[in-house]
């Protein structure tokens, strides 16, 4: 409880979760960071030709609700012109 | 009597899945149950050392499963509880005897006769893990707050569910308090939310555990030990009983007690 604490604390215990929260999401779904670049890569293309979207604030991630994982996509629409 | 049988498994090896079946078992027996308990791990038999039975087998699982002796002759009787029993491995004979079948009707003999069978799974993924969930009825798996042990557990967790025999409940093993309270450990809430199964187990570190060990008599017998009475908590959870997961003194624990003491 002390006000000393929180900066003296090494917390290692944040960083193991943290670090196995990652290797988790990986080893359920059997994909590597790799991977999951290329399915961003084409998903980008197709929705590309189509639209116009930056790709750099592009975010794919696999995220897990319970013991499920999902595959989220976060893509914002550039310039939307209106006709 | 249909019983039922739990398979008691980890993935990683050395997180104390013996420890934890044999302790379940005293403790399901203290409350009067009748338990048998199969040892699992063919070639590295250690369960029996555990309940300090070493010196009285005779015949082994696969002596059973191979027809050399009956199912009641491979049964050792537990020196201090009447209804206990012990089906001991086989610490030399060929492991790819035992098939999942084998098991499923071995168990279904024991369950006619006893509330309760814990199979002691072997650590891995490999066939001795397949034989020891395919007769269960429910699976438990072991887990110390470590990554290396999580990870495995999360993997197996998988594996269960594959075989559709989830979901599993959770134990997890060796919380060593101090460490939670200063953040260099995981605590009960990361490792449960990280691999989102129930809880039913939490079992402090104990050193009486290794020293009722040396004895050959499990902590269970010991209710007043941290560990002893985390056991008979998952026994009374495995029951059906409400007990709250308040095995592990946290700070926030600390300062209920001093509440409740003052309050």
């Amino acid at each position: 409880m002390g006000f000393w604490n929180k900066e003296n604390q090494s917390r290692s215990s944040t960083t193991a979760k943290e670090r196995l929260k990652f290797v988790l999401v990986h080893d359920r779904t059997d994909l590597s960071l790799e991977k999951l670049d290329q399915i961003k890569n084409e998903i980008l293309e197709v929705i590309s030709r189509h639209i116009d979207i930056d790709p750099e604030s592009v975010v794919i991630d696999i995220q897990h609700d319970g013991r499920e994982q999902k595959l989220i996509a976060d893509i914002p629409i550039k310039n939307p012109r209106r006709k | 009597m249909t019983g039922k049988t739990i398979t008691i498994t980890s993935g990683k090896g050395g997180v104390g899945k013996t420890t934890v079946t044999v302790n379940l078992a005293v403790g399901l027996g203290l409350r009067g149950k009748k338990v048998v308990c199969i040892d699992g791990d063919i070639g590295l038999r250690n369960m029996d050392v555990i309940l300090g039975l070493e010196n009285r087998i005779v015949y082994d699982i696969v002596d059973v499963v191979e027809g050399r002796c009956r199912l009641k002759q491979a049964m050792i009787r537990d020196k201090r509880l009447p209804d206990l029993f012990l089906v001991p491995a086989s610490q030399t004979r060929d492991k790819n005897s035992i098939t999942p079948e084998a098991m499923i009707r071995l168990c279904e003999e024991i369950k006619s006769e006893f509330d309760y069978v814990l199979i002691d799974s072997p650590a891995g993924i490999e066939q001795g893990f397949k034989n020891a969930i395919a007769p269960a009825d429910q699976i438990f798996v072991v887990t110390n707050p470590e990554v290396s042990a999580v990870r495995d557990a999360d993997r197996i967790i998988g594996l269960i569910e594959a075989e559709e025999k989830g979901p599993a409940s959770l134990i997890i093993n060796r919380i060593n308090s101090a460490m939670v309270n200063r953040g260099d450990m995981l605590t009960q809430n990361d490792v449960n939310e990280l691999l989102a199964i129930d809880l039913i187990g939490l079992i402090p570190e104990d050193e009486n555990v290794i020293i009722s060990t040396n004895k050959g008599s499990p902590i269970a017998f010991e209710g007043k030990s941290k560990a002893g009475r985390a056991f008979l908590n998952l026994a009374a959870r495995v029951e059906g009983d409400m007990i709250p997961f308040n095995e592990i003194e946290g700070k926030d624990n600390f300062l209920e007690k001093v509440r409740k003491l003052f309050g």
